[in-house]
């Protein structure tokens, strides 16, 4: 029946909405938080409640170096987003590629420290509720930083293969909103794990 | 067979091959059909879980009765509560979202229409999953049963040495896969709503439906995803050894029951903000009056949607907290009332004065009115902590939660049915066999679930299988039955009622109600791209506009 919709008034000069885009991923980040949040609070109320060892302050050790790969692969990611929308390919594809080694960079100390906490100390995830807490709350972030990286791969590879454009600046500030929140997570969990509960 | 085969053929051209309509049904990306999927795979898993309410109300009928044994009953109310809340309700409001909110805001689609179709199918694959542990939940002896620790699960009953085998995996992981899906249906709803609005719809001037959805989906990324989190938990705690809610290792059983009425609460809001917005269509509509206190509405909601999330513990008073938090969360209980009270009042408001239509929509919507008021008294009673120290965990709760659940959301769920069936099929759905089920469906709740909250307070504990002769709850619960088959009698003649009105209903035409939201501008059932041109809107009441041309709601907002 389009004869009832031609009498509806005029378009409106301006009419501009947010990109879809953007409120999803901030839509999932708030969903994301709240996932992060109960985990926080299950390692924040468990905190010093273990029954047996080890405790926090005889195994762990901060891991700096991997933190600070982190936070920096943030401005990596922001300042490759910002290339791209200026169309400056090589810059970006530069950028992204360090992003994406910082990120390896910090799950690799991950490993490692899991290895040595397994292998050497003993603390399973099955071990106390500290391994407990500690080995969900860490691998929570740790998988969201896979999955990260397997989305940044995947926009490398296809920029490698000349498909990532100006055009499609809007989807990859998209991802690198959602690569901010991964870091912004570590912040909070950093804080928790490394520096209120030891 | 040779005039056979030509009959046959002479079907194949007139319409496609029933493998291709059912491809096109299981690959399909629209936001119309995938509504449509979702009600119908809701309306299979409410007469399930129905079927299994029944069980337990036979069982219940009358002292040492020997119907089904306790294994088998508690089997019942876990798979009962669990299919109706999230495999019922969450599927059949994100159906209703899913059909409405882009005709309602003028949009032809959803943001992500295969974002969609994945949430969809992550949620229809979880319920699979929950039945499944019939068959799966001893392993691979074909000999398993369904999960029996109740829809919370708590802890330290869901643990692996109380909870042996994997039925109680079945029910984690099917809440697991269907959270996902909703949170992916949540996304979808609030960026649909946030950037895919017609010209000219502003906040102000968008539908209550799709303003109420908004704070829905809002709510359901942070509420559903603790629920997720909390699953995690309890698969770790199985599976790999944890000791999260593992009491002789440190943990915490309360823990998770916080976790899980951090969800459960505000869950309740989830299903009833969409229902809240059938009535604020339908009420309007059929008092010939537009909705009174639009921002008040509005606020009302965004305020209930805040405050719903700091009432949980109210569900915890009986397991002994303290007194702070005991006064604490009966304050916002309380609380809560007031918003909701608002909303009551508006409704009313719009009516006032009106030249009130009784048609079926609006029968039920009145229905829902004097009952969502009677649930909320006994809401507020059960708030107050000393008032649930003596009467949670009984009958009186069962009563007060299904008030809302059945006299609340269903009520305002078959409304929305009888007011956008001809939308969605292009046929009426038969007024006489509505009344007819209006009123069996009025009698039966009535004697149901008003009768219920007597027992309740005589002290029967709720999921007993059976109780002593001559305690006083006999002749109630005799009744209460009854009650419960008059309501399954209702819901027989509504599933006739919507298959003989889809093949024999009288033809609806573009607006039946003469109504004044845009889904009511196009054909019924709508093109699969919805609006010829994107329409434009002046106010909230478009077609008002387009009807009165001399007099535009546009000239007074």
């Amino acid at each position: 029946m389009s004869a009832m919709t031609t009498p509806l008034p005029a378009t409106p000069a301006t009419w501009k909405l947010p990109y879809r885009g953007t409120v999803a991923m901030a839509c999932l980040i708030i969903a994301e938080s709240s996932i992060f949040t109960i985990f926080v609070v299950a390692y924040l109320y468990y905190a010093g409640k273990s029954l047996s060892g080890p405790t926090p302050r005889e195994v762990l050790e901060t891991p700096i170096f991997g933190t600070i790969c982190l936070l920096s692969s943030s401005l990596t990611v922001h300042f490759a987003a910002r290339f791209l929308h200026l169309n400056r390919r090589s810059g970006f594809l530069a950028l992204w590629f360090l992003t994406i080694l910082l990120g390896g960079i910090f799950l690799l100390g991950t490993a490692r420290e899991w290895h040595r906490l397994i292998y050497e100390r003993g603390l399973t995830i099955s071990t106390n509720l500290f391994g407990t807490t500690y080995y969900s709350l860490v691998g929570l972030h740790a998988t969201h930083v896979v999955v990260g990286l397997i989305m940044l791969t995947i926009v490398f590879l296809f920029g490698v293969a000349g498909r990532v454009g100006h055009e499609q600046s809007g989807r990859v500030e998209v991802l690198a909103l959602y690569w901010h929140f991964v870091d912004a997570v570590w912040v909070v969990v950093f804080s928790v794990v490394y520096l209120i509960a030891r | 067979m040779s005039s056979d085969a030509m009959i046959l053929q002479n079907t194949g051209t007139a319409s496609p091959p029933w493998t291709v309509t059912l491809h096109e049904w299981i690959t399909t990306v629209d936001h119309k059909r995938l509504g449509i999927l979702y009600v119908l795979y809701a309306l299979v898993f409410l007469v399930i879980a129905g079927i299994e309410a029944m069980i337990m109300r036979v069982q219940l009928m009358y002292p040492h009765a020997h119907f089904v044994s306790p294994q088998v009953f508690n089997r019942m109310f876990t798979m009962h509560g669990t299919t109706m809340i999230f495999f019922v309700a969450m599927p059949v409001l994100f159906g209703f979202a899913n059909y409405l909110v882009p005709l309602m805001i003028g949009a032809r689609d959803m943001a992500f229409p295969r974002l969609n179709a994945f949430s969809f199918w992550l949620t229809a694959f979880g319920g699979f999953l929950l039945y499944f542990s019939l068959l799966g939940g001893s392993g691979l002896y074909g000999a398993g049963n369904a999960p029996d620790v109740g829809w919370w699960a708590y802890a330290p009953l869901a643990a692996k040495a109380f909870s042996p085998g994997h039925s109680s995996d079945y029910w984690t992981i099917s809440l697991l896969v269907s959270g996902f899906g909703s949170i992916g249906t949540g996304v979808n709803i609030v960026a649909t709503i946030v950037s895919m609005r017609c010209p000219g719809m502003t906040l102000n001037r968008m539908p209550l439906l799709a303003w109420l959805n908004l704070v829905m989906a809002g709510m359901v990324l942070i509420v559903i995803t603790p629920l997720s989190a909390a699953q995690i938990m309890l698969l770790i705690d199985r599976y790999l050894g944890g000791h999260f809610f593992d009491t002789q290792a440190g943990g915490s059983a309360s823990l998770w029951m916080h976790f899980f009425w951090i969800f459960g609460h505000p869950e309740v809001y989830v299903l009833i903000i969409p229902c809240f917005a059938f009535i604020s269509e339908i009420v309007p509509v059929f008092s010939r009056k537009p909705i009174f206190g639009y921002p008040v509405m509005v606020g009302a909601t965004v305020c209930i949607g805040f405050v719903s999330m700091s009432v949980w513990a109210h569900h915890m008073f009986t397991i002994g907290m303290n007194p702070y938090a005991n006064s604490f969360f009966t304050v916002t209980s309380m609380v809560v009332g007031v918003p909701t009270g608002i909303k009551i009042f508006n409704w009313l408001g719009t009516m006032w004065g009106g030249r009130i239509q009784f048609k079926t929509p609006m029968l039920f919507c009145i229905g829902f009115l004097f009952q969502f008021l009677i649930a909320g008294l006994t809401g507020v009673m059960l708030a107050s902590a000393p008032f649930d120290w003596q009467l949670g965990n009984s009958y009186f709760v069962v009563a007060h939660f299904h008030y809302v659940i059945v006299g609340g959301i269903l009520f305002a769920l078959f409304a929305a049915f009888y007011y956008w069936f001809p939308k969605v099929t292009g046929k009426m759905l038969s007024e006489r066999l509505g009344k007819l089920h209006f009123w069996l469906f009025l009698v039966g709740f009535h004697l149901c679930f008003d009768l219920m909250h007597i027992p309740g307070l005589l002290g029967m504990p709720r999921r007993i299988y059976t109780y002593e002769p001559g305690r006083g709850w006999d002749t109630m619960n005799l009744l209460v039955s009854i009650g419960a088959f008059i309501q399954a009698a209702g819901t027989l003649v509504f599933v006739w009622n919507m298959i003989i009105s889809y093949f024999r209903g009288k033809i609806a035409g573009n607006d039946p109600w003469d109504a004044w939201t845009l889904e009511w501008s196009v054909s019924s059932p709508p093109p699969a791209y919805n609006f010829t041109a994107i329409p434009t809107v002046a106010s909230r009441r478009p077609l008002w506009d387009l009807k009165h041309p001399e007099d535009p709601d546009s000239r007074y907002e």
